[in-house]
């Protein structure tokens, strides 16, 4: 209780200490909350992407074959469908449609798509981030241009709901027709082949056989658009990270000189408590409430700051770094997605090394021998 | 009952600028008394009261508290007698805490917060409870005159009242003894009389009061009980007025 008592006592004036220094803890504050809001930032958004695309491989096909010329993607013939139909522990195989097309008046890239159970010619169903930027809604009319220069009139005929709107939010469903029509691909080819397996151990013979059918394929694993996604944006935050670490390094400067460089009252007012009475562990006491509370409350707002950045705001501030192409996307929510162990780091990272860069210069101050005050 | 025996202060030691403040003082403070030590700037009187309220160790040399003042301290004690030179700083701090209570020269109030909290930062780290010690600190101040002053900043404060707050921090734990270290060096002769009339009421109270000026209307005044005379940090002499 009386311990108790003790921490209330001293943490109510370490509070009115700090409101006494307002401005200067203010500006601490507020260069604390912008670091750590742009390291949250960064990794709420690797994060999210992240999980956005393992939600989007659950649903992908276990192998997909694209065929090579020159080293570019083209389409895929037909007849490859029903060769790779005849390789052993193959369980199903169809062509896919799709394809990229840029809308001028959205300034975007939309994918149109073929949905496996087909749909109705001159009908779409689109994303809501399409909905959005066309500023449409269901029953509007929507016109592509074709690659003749003709326009192509589809209807909305719904909008498409998704866990994630990265998966969704750029994307219209057509029917084959209309989807051969705009892009003037004729029905002997298809974009990409997708096949399923029966064992899922045997998805690299498998893949090898085909390549050794077809040696114009690469056949893509699931695994290696896991590891693509991973790589993208591990090396895309890492960028901003390296960028930021200067930015981080400058802050430690700025919070040890701040720390470390007691003015000359702050000493005074160290030299009086001890005078009255208070023990140099007491000082210390109330210099870790301060770094703590400083600390603690710019990795709140920051975390909270950047939680609404990623989430709310599509991570506005770094979107051309952090999303590169996708850019010429329309604009998507993430799901938020929070890696706990990833906040903890950062906690380590900011909070402890102040609070220690708080204690340390006043631990000198306050081992000097009372008497100072009266001298 | 505080004994000093042979007792020396030396600053920076073993450097060029070492300097000697206190030289072999032999002195006996008797309890519930008021003792002033007189003389002029450095003559070693501030580093004396320093070492007396347990603020500093001396170089060498011992002192002994004795009655009343060693109540709570368990460690370096024989019979009712404690020797408090060789106590670590904890142990320090806490009879600095419980048995003495300070009046700065320069008040040294902090800034920027109030009367109030100001009076009551002593006791802080004790763990006492926020209501008592509150209720403790406003009647202190009250019966200072300054119940007014609350909850006003310090630094809206005149001089007397600046003062008269560092005496109520002083008593906030209601100390033994009571140090004051030039107390009315920036006071002018009516706030200084009224200093020497709360010193009484101090002394009334049971309080012993070491006072270290050099000002006449401290050291001559009728209510002083025994003056000690220093110079280059040596006792001069001195006279028993009472």
């Amino acid at each position: 209780m009386q311990w108790l008592e003790k921490q209330r006592n001293i943490i109510d004036f370490t509070l009115s200490s700090l409101l006494r220094r307002k401005t200067k803890n203010i500006a601490l504050m507020i260069v604390y909350t912008l670091v750590v809001f742009v390291l949250a930032s960064v990794m709420f958004f690797a994060e999210a992407i992240k999980k956005e695309a393992s939600i989007i491989l659950r649903g992908s096909p276990e192998i997909i074959v694209q065929r090579l010329v020159a080293g570019r993607q083209e389409l895929a013939p037909v007849g490859y469908i029903e060769g790779i139909k005849k390789i052993r522990g193959v369980q199903s195989v169809s062509g896919r449609l799709w394809g990229y097309y840029f809308e001028p008046v959205a300034g975007a890239n939309f994918t149109l798509m073929v949905p496996e159970d087909g749909s109705e010619k001159g009908q779409i169903e689109v994303g809501k981030g399409i909905l959005r930027s066309m500023r449409a809604s269901e029953g509007d009319i929507l016109s592509l241009k074709s690659y003749t220069g003709d326009w192509v009139v589809l209807k909305i005929k719904g909008a498409l709901s998704s866990e994630s709107e990265l998966v969704s939010s750029d994307l219209i469903l057509t029917s084959e027709e209309d989807f051969r029509n705009v892009f003037g691909i004729s029905k002997e080819y298809f974009t990409d082949i997708t096949l399923h397996v029966r064992n899922s151990r045997e998805l690299a013979t498998i893949a090898q056989k085909i390549k050794d059918l077809y040696p114009d394929t690469r056949p893509i694993v699931r695994d290696d658009i896991l590891r693509t996604y991973d790589s993208i944006f591990n090396w895309r935050s890492g960028l901003l990270l390296v960028i930021m670490a200067g930015a981080g390094l400058a802050f430690i400067i700025f919070a040890w000189d701040k720390a470390s460089g007691l003015s000359a009252e702050e000493k005074k007012e160290i030299g009086i408590l001890k005078a009255i009475g208070w023990e140099t562990s007491d000082v210390i006491l109330m210099k870790f409430w301060e770094g703590t509370a400083i600390s603690l409350s710019s990795f709140l707002a920051g975390i909270i700051l950047a939680y609404f950045h990623v989430f709310f705001t599509s991570s506005t501030l770094f979107e051309p770094v952090l999303k590169g192409w996708s850019v010429l996307y329309p604009k998507f929510r993430l799901t938020p997605f929070i890696d706990e162990a990833q906040v903890m780091t950062l906690f380590f990272l900011t909070v402890l090394p102040y609070t220690v860069a708080t204690i340390v210069p006043s631990w000198r101050a306050a081992s000097v021998d009372p008497d100072s005050v009266m001298r | 009952m505080i004994e000093l025996s042979d007792i020396r202060k030396v600053f920076n030691c073993g450097k060029p600028n070492e300097f000697t403040a206190v030289d072999g003082v032999t002195l006996s403070v008797d309890s519930r008394k008021i003792t002033v030590l007189k003389g002029p700037s450095g003559s070693g009187k501030t580093t004396l009261l320093g070492l007396i309220g347990c603020m500093a160790r001396p170089t060498s040399g011992r002192i002994h508290l004795t009655g009343r003042l060693t109540q709570g301290v368990t460690f370096s004690v024989e019979g009712t007698t404690a020797e408090v030179t060789s106590l670590p700083e904890r142990f320090l701090t806490e009879i600095r805490r419980r048995a003495f209570g300070f009046i700065f020269q320069q008040f040294n109030l902090i800034k920027g917060i109030t009367v109030l909290e100001n009076v009551m930062l002593p006791a802080y780290p004790i763990g006492e409870g926020f209501k008592p010690l509150r209720e403790r600190a406003s009647r202190i101040l009250s019966d200072l005159n300054l119940s007014g002053k609350l909850f006003a900043k310090v630094e809206w404060l005149s001089g007397g009242e600046a003062q008269r707050v560092g005496i109520a921090r002083a008593l906030i734990n209601d100390p033994t003894v009571i140090i004051a270290d030039e107390p009315t060096a920036h006071l002018d002769t009516k706030l200084s009389g009224e200093f020497m009339g709360i010193v009484e009421r101090l002394k009334g109270d049971g309080k012993t009061v070491i006072i270290a000026s050099h000002d006449p209307i401290v050291f001559d005044s009728p209510i002083i009980d025994r003056v000690v005379e220093m110079r280059d940090g040596r006792l001069s002499g001195g006279y028993q007025r009472r």
